[in-house]
């Protein structure tokens, strides 16, 4: 695991913001840590760069503990916080420059970093006039100037366009694909997690509600079968004199737990019979976005 | 920002003395050599010990933390592979350069505005004596009286997000040490803010002691007030230390 941690739990004044969490995030994942606004993500993440001292619980990165092996594991971390922090009155590369004297990185890498992030252009600009989006770049760049084996980003894709949300998502599935990192990402978004995350962790009011492969997400969500005929409240109360489970009605479909092919045959043939015209039917995964919804909604 | 100030603060103060002086040549030429550098450098060394210096130091340890502020960079420094102390400490002694370097720069402009006047004005006779040794000293005592200051602010600055809490404090704290300095309070030595005053004062004295005679001016380097001055900037420096290594960065 390159990140674990046992029971870490948080308190401002008398709110418990992270609660017992339990986090393991194996090495070569992008792991999706998701939850709405306000569930704890940040402070989450502020503990694992030991920006805010840990009350109660335990962190271990790359299988050392956090707080006895700081710097040698902030060595290996390239992180971004919120919104990025940049110096407004010095220019892109100038930021680059600036942190790359900080932590020893030869000054090449910085060109590298500028074009990796498509900011070449804009390198002798001055940061304070960059675009939301560039800011966001620029910050992603500085994360990976010290190419560390473990990227923390909170939240990267704020503010950028879709142009940029598939830039950095393609960016960030290529150095776990090829260049062997890991990556931990938060998000309130989870269609943008679903489309490269592993392993998927959610988070609400400071409790971890789930935490697995995307696998065993999808796994979760229990496939529906979704039929359209020409009169779907009739029909939805026909099924339920019939001992099928019917879950939801809305104006043009309703639903019923899937179970087998023949059982959709039935249904097929039962809605024929008694003279329901069907318009469609077919078998639904439920949508992630649903689940998620369950998730933080039940809890 | 801080570091401009600290450069031009001197230029600029130096200069507008050299202009006056300048344009009041044919009153001074009367004056010694020893009298002329004695006025020449008292005009700012006046303003300095009150309330110039103490408001010069409140501006440069703003100014050298409220860049992170202003960024959002503590985080992004905290996060980074180096350890709290060394950044707390780097930060410290850039302000701490600053300050010297501002004060070397009076000496320097001081002198050369000094030496320039007595050549395109030569009535005046500031050839007559060489102040360079003493008014060095009197500006490095001048530091080290401000060091408790630079510590105290420093701590404050990087503590507080804003300006009007460091600037509003070291403000009220330098008026009162200011006030106290000058009516001789018996414990004011105690209070780091009047330390610059009591540096200069200790040369007044000596100064009317010797009224009417030729002035012979020696400064005492390490004085009481200059002492406490180095002990308040080692404690608050090393109590900044521990505040930095327990804080969470918000």
């Amino acid at each position: 695991m390159v990140i674990s941690t046992e029971g870490l739990t948080f308190t401002f004044g008398h709110q418990q913001v992270v609660k017992s969490l339990s986090l393991n995030v194996p090495e070569g994942s992008i792991y999706g840590f998701l939850g709405p606004n306000g569930a704890g993500k940040t402070t989450t993440i502020k503990l694992l760069l030991n920006l805010l001292q840990m009350q109660e619980g335990s962190i271990r990165i790359f299988d050392k503990d956090l707080k006895s092996n700081r710097i040698e594991i902030l060595s290996q971390i390239g992180s971004l916080i919120e919104q990025p922090a940049i110096y407004a009155h010095l220019t892109g590369k100038e930021n680059l420059l600036n942190r790359a004297l900080l932590l020893q990185v030869p000054a090449s890498r910085v060109d590298d970093m500028l074009k990796l992030v498509h900011l070449t252009d804009a390198a002798h600009k001055k940061a304070g006039q960059y675009s939301l989006g560039m800011k966001q770049r620029l910050g992603i760049a500085l994360a990976l100037l010290s190419d560390p084996k473990l990227l923390i980003l909170d939240e990267p894709t704020n503010g950028l366009d879709p142009n940029g949300i598939i830039e950095v998502r393609e960016l960030l599935i290529k150095l776990v694909t090829k260049h062997n990192k890991t990556v931990f990402i938060s998000s309130h978004l989870l269609a943008e997690v679903e489309r490269m995350a592993t392993h998927v962790g959610i988070i609400n009011y400071g409790e971890l509600l789930f935490q697995g492969s995307i696998k065993d997400l999808e796994g979760l969500s229990q496939p529906l079968v979704q039929i359209e005929t020409d009169n779907t409240v009739d029909a939805a109360n026909f099924l339920t004199r019939n001992h099928f489970n019917v879950t939801e009605v809305n104006d043009h479909h309703f639903f019923t737990p899937y179970t087998s092919k023949q059982q959709m045959g039935e249904i097929n043939a039962l809605l024929n019979k008694n003279g329901f015209t069907i318009y469609s039917i077919n078998k639904q995964q439920k949508d992630l976005e649903k689940l998620f919804l369950d998730i933080t909604q039940t809890a | 920002m801080g570091f401009w100030s600290a450069v031009l603060l001197p230029l600029v103060l130096c200069l507008l003395l050299f202009i006056g002086f300048f344009n009041k040549s044919d009153e001074l030429k009367s004056l010694p050599g020893i009298m002329l550098w004695l006025r020449f450098a008292g005009v700012i060394l006046g303003v300095m010990g009150s309330l110039l210096l103490p408001m010069l130091i409140i501006f440069i340890a703003y100014s050298v933390n409220s860049i992170e502020h202003k960024a959002d960079t503590w985080k992004t420094l905290f996060s980074l592979p180096i350890s709290k102390p060394a950044v707390y400490a780097a930060k410290y002694f850039y302000a701490f350069f600053l300050v010297l370097l501002c004060l070397a720069l009076f000496v320097v402009f001081t002198l050369g505005f000094g030496n320039l006047l007595s050549v395109i004005k030569p009535g005046l006779k500031f050839n007559e004596y060489n102040i360079a040794g003493t008014l060095s000293q009197l500006y490095f005592k001048l530091f080290l009286s401000s060091l408790g200051i630079l510590s105290i602010q420093f701590l404050l600055s990087l503590l507080f997000r804003d300006f009007l809490k460091p600037m509003g404090i070291g403000f009220i704290c330098t008026i009162t040490g200011v006030i106290l300095a000058a009516n001789n309070w018996k414990y004011a030595y105690l209070i780091p803010y009047s330390h610059p005053m009591l540096g200069l004062k200790a040369l007044q004295q000596q100064k009317e002691a010797h009224a009417g005679t030729m002035p012979q001016i020696t400064v005492d380097m390490l004085t009481k007030d200059t002492w406490v001055s180095l002990a308040v900037a080692l404690t608050v420096f090393i109590i900044g230390y521990f505040i930095i290594l327990k804080k969470s960065v918000k």
